[in-house]
Formats: C-alpha cells, structure tokens, sequence
C-alpha cells in the first residue's frame, strides 16, 4: 500500500491560508491504514479547522481515492458542499489528491506527504521493499529486492561499507546482501551470485508510467 | 602503459598515495602536497571522498597528468548515470590517463550534502565491465569508439568485511569484470590480511595494501564511529591514547602495515592526510 503522513500543520497552515471554507476528503484505502487520512483523521481535520477560524462545509472518505472514476462520482454525490467550498483538502496519498484535482475546477490543497510502496510489518509499522522497477530481479535474488532494500540499490553483491553484514548506511539494519547470501545458502542455490548482473534496464520505469490491460484480458 | 601496470606486472613493490581535490578552485595546496611524495609510483585522486563534494577527481587528476605525475583516477558510481561516467573515462584517456579505480563510493548521507540524490546507476562490477567494453572499442549502447582508450583498471576491496564469503565472491565477480589490481581499505590486523592474500592467491591479480596514518586516538576513535568500511581495533586505540607522541606512534603502527605488505602484498597504498612528510618514515 501507499504509505502516507500529515504534512507539518506550520505547511499546512500557509497552504491554506487563504481560504475560510473547506471541502474535506479522505481516502478509505491506504490512507486509513496509515492513519493519515480515514474517518478519524478527517475528523480531527475538521476539529483543527475549526480552531483555526475555518469552517468545514462537509467531507467524503472515497473508497479508492485513486480510482479517478469513483472520486469524480463520489464528489457529485456531494455536490452542494463542495460547491461552497473555497477550495478542498485531501487526506490522500498524491496519486488520490490527483484523482481528485483531474475532477474539480477549484483549487486542492494535499493534506499528506506521500512516501512509498509499503509492506505491513504490523499494523502501523510499514517498510519498503519494492519500488516498482518494471525489470524484477526477485527470482534470483531469493525474494530480497536488492533494488530497493540495498541503499544504493547495488546488483552485484555489497559494497565496501558493509559490517558485520549490517548496511553502512544505517548500522540497525542487515545489509541486503547478506540477508541474500544468508537465505540462498540455506536454499542451497547460487541464485544472483552464479553471475555477474548486466546494469538495470531503467527504460521499463520511464515516467509516467501507462499501462493498459490487452483486449480479452478484462 | 602505465608505470603502475608496468612495475606491477614485473613484480616490483609499488607505493601508491593519495590526495583529495580542494574545495574550490585553487590546486596550489594540491600540488605541493604532491611535490612532497617521493618514492611514489602514483598518486591516487579521491572522488567527492566521503561524499563531500570536491574539485572534479578528473580535473586535477588531468593537470597532475599534464605534469608528468602519474595518477590513479578514482571513480564512484555515486554521482553519475551511466552517461556521465563513459564520457568522464572517455575525458579521462584523452588526457593520458590510464589507471582507474572504480568504486560504487560512499552513500550521500554521509557528505556534506546529504539532500542529494544518490545515482548509483552502474554498481562497481557494472563500471568495470564498461571500462572493460570502452577498451574493447565498444560503449554501453554497443556503438563503436572513434579512438580507443587504454586503461589499467583497478578496483576496492574492504578484507575485513564479514561475511568474508560474500565479500569474497564479489571480488571474483570484479577480476571476471577486468580488474587488474585491487586496493584495500585500511589494513590494521595481520590474520586479516593474511586471510585474504590467501583468498586471493588463485585469483593473481595484484594487491596494493590500504595503510593510513593514524595520529590520534581521537582520529582512531572518529574514523571507528564515522566512515564506512574502517574499524581500527581497540589494541590500537589504545597504544595511540597511551603514547607520549600519538603522530610517532601512528607512524609506527603504519610501518608495521607497511612490514606485511611487503610480506604478502604486492604495495602499499598510502594514505596519509596531510603528513606526506613522514611517508619515508613509514617506508623505511
Ligand atoms: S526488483 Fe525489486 S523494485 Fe524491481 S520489481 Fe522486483 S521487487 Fe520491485
Ligand atoms: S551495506 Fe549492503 S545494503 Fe548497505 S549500501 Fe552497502 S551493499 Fe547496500
């Protein structure tokens, strides 16, 4: 999932300095795992709102606020509020505040910082593990992304900082590689190691990135 | 061919030592630093050393070059895509330089501007395989060179690292990639050293010994807590703290570096911060 935080209030009070009256939306994917934009995170929006001096003219938490189609008919369904609105706040990561943006003529304003692609360790606690290459390695590399969870996203093995097989970059952390080697070993397969890795085909992460599913695929 | 490549292939103890590019414009600290290096085969230039953001290695290294000083041209793959570092190594061979060292370098969290964005296009294998292309006449697209550079790639290696395994089948992975020497990160233990020369023995490719000079326990202490890759043992901190004169006794520590090179080691690579002075010392 997406993971996403509150901007600094400081920030957020200079975005939405000019402006009295808001339209709040939220996000009930990632963003409500992440408790940055859900029910409750809308709520106490408002309540901030209100103590700023400003006034909430109503609020929607989209199922997807990714999904451009389903936040174009969710706003219509609330139509009034936004309409009075001086502009709108979205508690959603920037591909939702987006959707949403593409769909209303007044301005928005991004409640959130959007961060990664996250895996949930526990609830409340994510970590990135992969960052969408388009050229996936995994298979070699027995289910570790060196691309992602190495620091400098190394393919060939660890870099000279390594100790202890901890990265240099954060002692707390295992280094990628050695959590690698480790796991191939104990698989009894040589996996990334059996060669020497061609440098990444970037061209397959080319932004934006488009996709569209073949004919009879949906 | 390179001094370097020559005294190397003819079994000649080599002494390497290095120097930083200034920060900023004027080389003449640079340059008389390397008038005091005697004894040298040649003079490594650091790239952005530890991430702190220098003069171009490339640029000094060309001038050093022009002035009949032979340098060992050090590269990271931190700074530049794939673009950047075959036009610099391109740049490079144009101004006779022939000896490389390629590195994946320091992360940029640890420099002096952390807010960058790392690059890390290539790793140290891919950037020997390039280097190893390029010579071939070919650049990473597959098109051909109008003039053909001559290198004598080396690469880095940390003989203290653990897993050792691990560390050890990326050095193999770079001698496949066309490294002909390697260069340490600071020796500091004998068994260590002597570990690796026996690792590296089926492999014969050369290896010039990292040997720094230490002049404080403080120094000791910092390099422990701050860079990358280097932990001087407790022994030795504590020899420095107890010593009358921690620079002498920094001096001798490195000597006895020096002493197991020459035993297993094919050089030294000095690195001496600002105390080029006491290299003969530390050679004699
Ligand atoms: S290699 Fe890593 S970043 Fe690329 S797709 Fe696979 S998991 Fe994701
Ligand atoms: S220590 Fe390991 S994980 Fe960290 S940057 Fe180096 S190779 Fe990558």
């Amino acid at each position: 999932m997406i993971i996403s935080e509150l901007k600094p209030y400081e920030e957020l009070q200079q975005a939405l300095a000019d402006f009295d009256k808001l339209f709040i939306v939220g996000c009930a994917a990632c963003a409500t795992a992440c408790k940055s934009g859900g029910e409750d995170e809308v709520f106490k929006f408002q309540e901030w709102l209100n103590e700023q001096g400003k006034d909430a003219t109503g609020s929607v938490i989209i199922d997807e606020a990714c999904h451009i189609a389903r936040a174009a008919r969710d706003l219509r369904h609330h139509k009034a509020a936004v309409q009075d609105a001086d502009a709108l706040v979205v508690l959603a990561c920037g591909s939702g505040i987006q959707s949403i943006s593409s769909n209303v003529d007044k301005q928005v304003v991004g409640g959130l910082n959007s961060m990664f692609l996250g895996n949930v360790r526990r609830f409340g606690q994510y970590e990135e593990m992969c960052s969408l290459c388009g050229d996936c390695i995994l298979n070699e590399t027995a289910g570790i992304c060196p691309v992602t969870t190495c620091a400098k996203g190394l393919l060939n093995g660890p870099c000279g900082g390594m100790a202890d097989g901890h990265c240099e970059v954060d002692a707390e952390i295992e280094c990628a590689w050695s959590l690698i080697f480790e796991r191939l070993k104990s698989q009894q397969r040589q996996g990334v190691f059996a060669r020497r890795v061609p440098p990444k085909n970037w061209s397959r992460r080319f932004q934006p990135g488009r996709y569209r599913l073949k004919d009879g695929e949906s | 061919m390179s001094f370097l490549s020559e005294q190397l292939g003819n079994g000649q103890f080599v002494v390497t030592a290095e120097i930083a590019p200034p920060k900023g414009t004027d080389l003449s600290e640079a340059l008389a630093a390397v008038e005091k290096l005697t004894g040298i085969t040649a003079v490594n230039v650091t790239d952005n050393q530890g991430a702190n953001m220098r003069l171009s290695s490339l640029a000094l290294a060309a001038r050093l070059q022009q002035q009949g000083t032979e340098t060992v041209l050090q590269l990271t793959c931190r700074d530049r895509n794939r673009m950047a570092l075959q036009s610099d190594l391109l740049g490079a061979a144009s101004f006779g330089i022939e000896n490389l060292l390629l590195l994946s370098g320091d992360h940029s969290k640890f420099g002096d501007h952390p807010d960058s964005r790392p690059v890390f296009d290539l790793d140290s294998v891919q950037l020997l395989d390039m280097a190893a292309g390029l010579m071939a006449g070919t650049d990473m697209a597959g098109k051909s060179l109008d003039g053909v550079p001559e290198f004598f790639p080396g690469a880095a290696v940390n003989p203290a690292a653990e897993p050792f395994e691990l560390m050890f089948q990326k050095v193999a992975k770079k001698v496949d990639s066309g490294a002909r020497f390697f260069q340490t990160q600071s020796v500091f233990d004998r068994e260590i050293l002597e570990r690796f020369m026996l690792a590296m023995q089926p492999l014969q490719v050369p290896v010039i010994a990292g040997v720094l000079l230490i002049r404080s326990s403080r120094m000791a202490r910092f390099l422990n807590d701050n860079i990358p890759g280097v932990q001087v043992p407790e022994t030795l901190v504590q020899r420095l703290d107890s010593a009358e004169d921690s620079l002498a006794e920094g001096v001798e520590i490195a000597r006895e570096a020096v002493a197991w090179a020459r035993e297993h080691c094919q050089g030294v690579h000095l690195m001496t911060l600002g105390h080029e002075d006491r290299i003969p010392e530390i050679l004699s």
